[in-house]
């Protein structure tokens, strides 16, 4: 038995925002792959949970009439890595969320709760924050858009209010015409573990000139985080094997990485500068996902 | 305690289950149906795989009460009368099991693997295999098996 007090499922987002209105202490679960785990460690022991898995509408991967993606929070992550609109305009996305866990909970997990969760080694949460995600937060007085950067507030904390869902997550056109893209998850193991740094790159190219340049970590900091200084330093440069060395040193000026027991503070440093340099030779080189 | 129905291995089922628990409890000790099993209880080595509409899914996290009006398939469901399905003869076959405790859970995530995909190249079998941790074979027999099964399969 989990131990938890209740355990209740809405089927509808209205459903689930009167729920949580009337419930301000539940939480929400998806699929519940972190907080089943959570609870079963004795953390949140006797928690209210309510379950969102059922709320249909919130499983959709659409394209709107002026070209931004619409995701689901509730798609998991087979879902989004075999989804057509997603294989032709963001399959960095989808192959870097195929990085998670394996296969059983891939069927399960969903992107919402890689988001929510609130840890710094998600696997969708670097290529989000270089997507420059907005997400639809809604509660039952109030809808606002926030900025996937902004939402991530700390170590398995985001700003997700009392009442609140999420309820849409938009990549806009603009965010990934036109660039090239890759994830890359540095781990242990191929599957099953936990990311020692995660790294996602987007570029636009103009022949051999990076024309724009997009770079962003998971456990490089206390949440995933772009790399503004590299991302300055990178635009306009020609693409060389010395420049892209350059781009992945001037990362570390954007990051602070820790020492933990999967990893030290310089084996990750290390990680940083090198795992930045082989995805921008990748993609120069034609490797690499691509929007379509 | 909450009423659910849904469909294990071609039957409807009605039980009652208390919300609190996990698919793999209600199974093992509500239904009497063992051949899921209980490994590491987090979602880590896959030895309680199952179906859950078509897709292998950890029982062990999956709370019972989500199956309500679902199909769920356990290894118990997939021989057909006196004939084990053509993962399990190709397990067999291949000398894939050993002390056997992983053993549904792989044939399970190999049915996901081959309902989807019929003729997976060996990579794509070791990525549908790597959410199932198996401590005796190394895994060899284990990819044989189900490559070897993918061509009977592919056949029928």
């Amino acid at each position: 038995m989990y131990d938890i007090s209740t355990y209740e499922e809405a089927t509808t987002i209205q459903e689930a925002l009167q729920y949580l209105k009337e419930n301000p202490s539940s939480k929400v679960i998806a699929a519940g792959s972190d907080v089943l785990i959570k609870i079963r460690e004795g953390k949140m022991a006797g928690a209210s949970l309510v379950s969102i898995i059922k709320i249909e509408e919130l499983k959709k991967i659409e394209k709107d009439k002026d070209g931004n993606i619409h995701i689901g929070p509730l798609v998991n992550f087979t879902q989004l890595e075999e989804d057509p609109i997603i294989r032709e305009h963001l399959p960095y996305l989808g192959q870097g969320g195929g990085t998670m866990g394996g296969p059983q909970l891939r069927n399960i997990a969903s992107i919402g709760g890689n988001i929510c969760n609130g840890a710094t080694s998600a696997d969708s949460g670097s290529t989000l924050v270089c997507l420059n995600a907005q997400l639809t937060l809604t509660s039952l007085d109030l809808e606002r858009v926030v900025p996937i950067g902004e939402f991530y507030t700390g170590p398995g904390r985001v700003d997700l209010k009392a009442g609140e869902l999420l309820t849409d997550i938009v990549i806009l056109r603009q965010d990934y015409e036109g660039y090239v893209g890759k994830y890359t998850k540095f781990a242990q193991r191929k599957s099953m573990d936990i990311a020692t740094i995660g790294c996602a790159v987007m570029m636009k190219l103009q022949g051999r000139v990076i024309e724009d340049f997009r770079l962003a970590y998971g456990v490089a900091a206390p949440t995933p985080v772009r790399c503004p200084v590299a991302e300055a330093y990178a635009k306009g440069l020609t693409l060389t094997k010395e420049n892209a060395r350059a781009i992945g040193e001037k990362a570390l000026e954007d990051v602070s990485p820790r020492d933990s027991w999967r990893g030290s503070k310089a084996y990750r440093e290390q990680l940083i500068k090198v795992l930045a340099e082989r995805a921008i030779w990748e993609l120069a080189n034609g490797g690499g996902e691509q929007d379509a | 305690m909450q009423n659910i129905e849904f469909t294990l291995n071609g039957s409807q089922i009605e039980v009652s289950i208390d919300p609190r628990e996990s698919l793999l409890h209600m199974l093992r000790n509500r239904l009497g149906v063992f051949g899921p099993k209980e490994g590491c209880g987090k979602g880590e080595c896959g030895a309680c795989t199952v179906l859950v509409e078509h897709n292998a899914v950890n029982a062990c996290i999956f709370p019972a009460g989500k199956v309500d009006g679902l199909e769920v398939v356990t290894i118990e469901g997939l021989q057909q009368g006196e004939h084990l399905h053509p993962i399990q003869q190709a397990f067999i076959d291949t000398g894939a099991v050993q002390c056997g405790f992983c053993t549904p859970g792989m044939i399970l995530s190999a049915k996901d693997l081959l309902d989807h995909h019929h003729k997976p190249s060996r990579q794509e079998i070791r990525r549908a295999i790597s959410g199932n941790i198996c401590r005796c074979t190394g895994y060899s027999k284990i990819i044989d098996a189900i490559e070897y099964a993918s061509k009977d399969v592919s056949k029928s």
